[in-house]
């Protein structure tokens, strides 16, 4: 029981229910902006899980500094690895965000709609 | 003390990405997710992730708020 | 009705899936051989008092030059987009005006921020930040400078140019660790020097200093291409 009272379960459990919001978000949305919306809350949770993986109990930042000597680093940092590979997942989002709101200005042009249910030409 | 302050923080996330998703007016529901970033970046704080907090405050809720709205801003510009 | 009982059909199968994860979670009390590895010797190697910063640029330096491409490419695509509607081009003027309080702050503020920017990629190797923050911060300055003055004109050759030479000396920087160090993005060919020094850990400051222009140019170009399809509708 003692480990769900901790700063990282707690991290990981806000990271999983905000993506299952934004799954929830993305298939039953009918507007658009609203299914972007959805996969860039996706998107953050994802990468709140990855970081509570790496945490270590009571450890601080991965920089050596006066407080952390380079002789007890390894005691006493969080991982490092997971925290770069969300820095690079992060910039990623943006860029297909941003790809995404423009496709979506793009079929806005095209129908004067922001439905989902009028670009019915890949309906199965 | 600082569980306190995570619990507060998931709760707040939450509310704020259900604002997002169900809010009727769009304006609310982007500023609302780009609220869930700057809250997760306090978060990544907690989880002692500095570099990882820098991106999200400036990325995740500066700058895809910003491109949110200048495509709403065509599309209401082009409605009227 | 049937319609949201298969959407929360599959809701719950996302759920099911994941929810192994939260169930069985026991948080770690030590570190993994890897990142003990990078811990005990990243500082001799690399020489970045910021293990991040070490990881990103010569650890997994092949992610990060993905990681620049895919986002050229995000930018690329983007341009593309809205560029291709642009053919008859006549600008209506009826964007509204700036208000005074934004002009008079952004001419104080946009050296301040662009200076910030600079602060925070230069410092990569010490404090939390890099290339990929200054350049987000970048980005913002030139934003402020959209919105202050929206009828003005980008000068695109500059900001291709600007690209375009980032992307080489980054490249370049990586095929010089590759000619004299050991490997491809390898920083030591340059001296390490002392650890938490600003002049330290080899080619990490030069490499983080292209990185970040050429994700500031990048953002910005991204900025750029949504703001020319606003004038005209």
């Amino acid at each position: 029981m003692t480990q769900y009272l901790s700063v990282e379960f707690i991290a990981m459990l806000t990271g999983f229910l905000l993506m299952v919001i934004g799954v929830w978000g993305i298939i039953s949305q009918k507007n658009l902006l609203k299914i972007v919306i959805g996969f860039s809350l996706f998107d953050t949770g994802l990468n709140i899980v990855i970081v509570s993986l790496s945490y270590v109990k009571n450890s601080t930042a991965p920089i050596l500094d006066k407080a952390v000597e380079v002789s007890d680093a390894a005691s006493k940092i969080a991982d490092p690895v997971p925290q770069a590979l969300v820095l690079t997942s992060i910039v990623i989002g943006l860029g297909v965000t941003a790809l995404m709101l423009a496709y979506v200005m793009r079929m806005f042009r095209e129908k004067k709609s922001l439905e989902i249910n009028s670009y019915n030409e890949l309906k199965w | 003390m600082s569980i306190i302050l995570a619990i507060f923080l998931g709760l707040v996330i939450l509310i704020l990405a259900f604002a997002a998703i169900y809010h009727k007016n769009i304006k609310v529901a982007i500023i609302a997710s780009g609220a869930v970033g700057l809250f997760a970046s306090v978060l990544y704080l907690l989880l002692a992730a500095p570099d990882v907090a820098l991106t999200e405050a400036s990325i995740g809720s500066g700058l895809s708020t910003i491109i949110f709205f200048y495509v709403l801003n065509k599309i209401r510009q082009s409605n009227d | 009705m049937i319609k949201k009982g298969i959407l929360l059909l599959l809701l719950a199968g996302f759920v099911v899936v994941i929810s192994n994860l939260i169930i069985n979670f026991s948080g770690s009390s030590e570190l993994n051989p890897l990142a003990r590895y990078y811990a005990e010797n990243g500082p001799t190697e690399v020489g970045a008092a910021n293990l991040v910063t070490a990881v990103v640029v010569t650890y997994r330096g092949f992610d990060t030059l993905g990681e620049v491409t895919i986002l050229f490419i995000a930018a690329a695509i983007v341009g593309f987009f809205l560029k291709i509607l642009n053919s008859n081009n006549n600008r209506t003027s009826s964007l509204r005006k700036p208000s005074e309080i934004l002009e008079t702050a952004s001419t104080l503020l946009v050296p301040t921020i662009f200076m910030l920017g600079t602060y925070i990629f230069i410092n990569g190797h010490l404090t939390p930040g890099g290339g990929f923050q200054g350049g987000a911060v970048i980005a913002t300055g030139v934003m402020m400078i959209i919105l202050a003055r929206p009828t003005s004109e980008f000068n695109h050759k500059l900001l291709s140019i600007l690209e375009a030479i980032s992307g080489i000396g980054f490249v370049l920087m990586g095929v010089l660790g590759l000619i004299l160090a050991s490997g491809f993005l390898n920083n030591a060919f340059l001296p390490l020097g002392k650890l938490g020094n600003i002049l330290s850990a080899g080619a990490i400051p030069i490499i983080y200093v292209f990185i970040g222009i050429k994700v500031g140019s990048e953002l910005t170009s991204i900025l750029n291409s949504l703001k020319e399809n606003q004038n005209e509708v």
